[in-house]
């Protein structure tokens, strides 16, 4: 546990001197404040529209612009996280493999378990360091919202993306401890991550084949989070991908002993 | 304190050490010494568990460095071919992450890192980003990571490389304080280093032992015994009969020296005999102006290629 802890803080402290969490961050937030703005203008405009319409037709306004807003804003964080992630995992085996500073954890009384999951964990506090001002988003509109929204939605939104992040984290940490390279990590991870993304597209749960990519993409699991559902099947499912990563990490840095053989 | 039997290593079909096999005694400083692609690094790799052997045993501490390894990492401290620092970090904090992930006590690890720099020499730079150091700073702060935890064995992998004069001869000193306490096993190419420095010396090249002494019985023990340089005034035909004729001697060369007509004569001698005071004899006898004569014992360099070129002959006469 001190040893997982120490490579824990040794990573978030590297994070912190480096440019790349600064310039993942800044990006993050001002990409997503940009379309929080857009969202919130199409989607209140919308509504007046709506509004108008059902004046003329003398039907009940039917649109929840809070819930739209908070729905449209979830599913841009998850596609941001789509492009973020990969800069933030590409250094974290790489890097150490360039410096040779791999040499000093493989030679210390320390196992690979404690340097893969001491890393995992500094990439996800940082990715939830990177989320939470989004958060003021999102209580922005509860500020503004009568009646309030339900609470559900914003919860269930941020545990998937919280659990969708770890998840992409977890592969890019494992993707990272294949190369020397950062940049063919980084590539490499978001080649991945965009398979895993499209991979149930033109399919739907219909047909056998079709249930099972469904089952498989990280896109269709965070939908249902989004929607303010907590699903069995999606923490499942997000729970062993990152378990399975955070393993095959764990046999890829063991393997590199016997490849250097 | 480190044992090594048989020890071999093979790369696809290029066999990095062969049948290596040694000892280190406790408190003892051991040099490692053969020219680039010897094996010496992947030999350390092995004790300090970076990877594992083809075939044969290692143990440090009487724990084996496959078997045991976590063992035998909390007992060694090991400082690679290059030094491995954390560019981002100041050199204290750094020796703070070393301590913390080679278990040292938190009670402790504040001292220990202090006494790390101060051995090192590094206090000045404690608050530095290691990227701002120069090359001998940052093989320094490479030396002090692998004392801060205070092992029983440390591995040093060309200690001095990059090192200026000066600083090659605190780290030597460094080294030389630290036997005793820790046992020293520590890879090298440059001779005087092994001499200077090391209790006992494996000559090893081609990844396999070439040689196993210290360094004064290496220096004198040679093969083809003494040789002694006399420069005298004499016709040189006369000079190379009249010392052929000294009993003991095997081989006689001359060179003329170009300045003031000097001959030079190099007169190799058969091992443990003195034959100095017959060919001063000699060349009194004749008459001649005898202008130096003295024992010349060789080099560690002069014994090194001997050893590692007859390897290499060998190896040649065995391939045809």
């Amino acid at each position: 546990m001190r040893n997982l802890y120490a490579i824990y803080r040794k990573e978030m402290r590297h994070y912190f001197v480096s440019p790349v969490a600064y310039v993942c961050i800044g990006l993050f937030l001002f990409i997503s404040a940009v379309f929080f703005d857009f969202f919130l203008r199409v989607i209140i405009q919308q509504s007046f529209q709506m509004e108008m319409q059902s004046m003329q037709f003398g039907m009940p306004p039917q649109i929840d612009v809070p819930g739209q807003v908070l729905r449209a804003f979830l599913g841009l964080l998850a596609t941001l996280i789509l492009f973020i992630t990969p800069f933030l995992t590409m250094g974290v085996f790489a890097e150490e493999r360039k410096r040779g500073t791999m040499e000093l954890l493989m030679t210390s009384p320390i196992s690979e378990i404690q340097i893969v999951l001491g890393k995992f964990l500094a990439s996800l506090s940082l990715f939830a360091v990177m989320l939470l001002p989004t958060a003021g988003y999102a209580a922005y509109v509860y500020l503004h919202s009568e009646p309030l929204p339900p609470w559900r939605l914003l919860l269930s939104g941020y545990a998937g993306i919280m659990l969708l992040g770890g998840s992409l984290l977890a592969l890019g940490t494992f993707i990272s401890s294949l190369t020397e390279n950062q940049l063919i990590a980084a590539v490499l991870t978001f080649v991945a991550f965009l398979l895993l993304w499209v991979v149930d597209l033109g399919h739907t749960a219909d047909s056998g084949v079709g249930s099972v990519l469904q089952y498989l993409s990280a896109s269709h699991h965070y939908d249902d989070f989004a929607r303010g559902t907590i699903d069995t099947s999606g923490l499942i499912y997000y729970f062993s991908f990152i378990i399975l990563f955070v393993f095959l990490t764990v046999r890829s840095i063991d393997s590199m002993r016997w490849r250097r053989a | 304190m480190i044992e090594v039997q048989d020890l071999t290593k093979a790369y696809g079909a290029v066999t990095a050490v062969d049948h290596v096999s040694f000892t280190v005694n406790k408190g003892e400083i051991l040099g490692f010494l053969g020219p680039n692609g010897a094996g010496k690094t992947t030999t350390m790799r092995i004790l300090t568990g970076y990877m594992p052997a083809t075939s044969g045993t290692a143990k440090i501490a009487g724990f084996d460095v496959f078997g045991d390894s976590m063992e035998v990492r909390r007992h060694i401290g090991y400082l690679p071919e290059a030094p491995p620092v954390y560019p981002d970090m100041t050199v204290e904090d750094y020796l703070d992450f070393v301590a913390r992930i080679k278990n040292v006590p938190s009670d402790k690890r504040a001292a220990r890192v202090t006494e790390a720099m101060q051995k090192t020499n590094l206090e000045d730079r404690r608050a530095q980003l290691i990227k701002r150091l120069s090359r001998g700073y940052k093989q320094r702060v490479g030396i002090a990571q692998a004392l801060v935890h205070d092992p029983d064995v440390i591995i040093l992998d060309e200690p001095t490389v990059g090192l200026d004069p000066k600083q090659i001869i605190e780290v030597r000193n460094l080294i030389k304080g630290l036997a005793g306490n820790h046992t020293i096993l520590l890879s090298t190419h440059i001779l005087p280093e092994v001499s200077m420095t090391c209790d006992r010396v494996v000559i090893i090249n081609k990844g396999k032992i070439a040689a196993v002494d210290t360094p004064q019985n290496l220096t004198s023990q040679l093969k083809g015994g003494q040789k002694i340089r006399v420069e005298v005034q004499a016709p040189e035909k006369a000079l190379r009969d009249a010392l052929t004729e000294v009993s003991g001697t095997t081989r006689v060369d001359t060179e003329q020296l170009p300045s003031h007509g000097h001959l030079v004569a190099i007169v190799e001698t058969a091992q443990g005999a003195d034959i100095r005071s017959a060919i001063a004899a000699k060349i009194v006898q004749n008459g001649w102006p005898l202008f130096e004569l003295r024992g010349v014992s060789l080099s560690l360099e002069e014994i090194f290629l001997e050893l590692t070129t007859d390897d290499a002959a060998h190896a040649q006469a065995s391939a045809n």
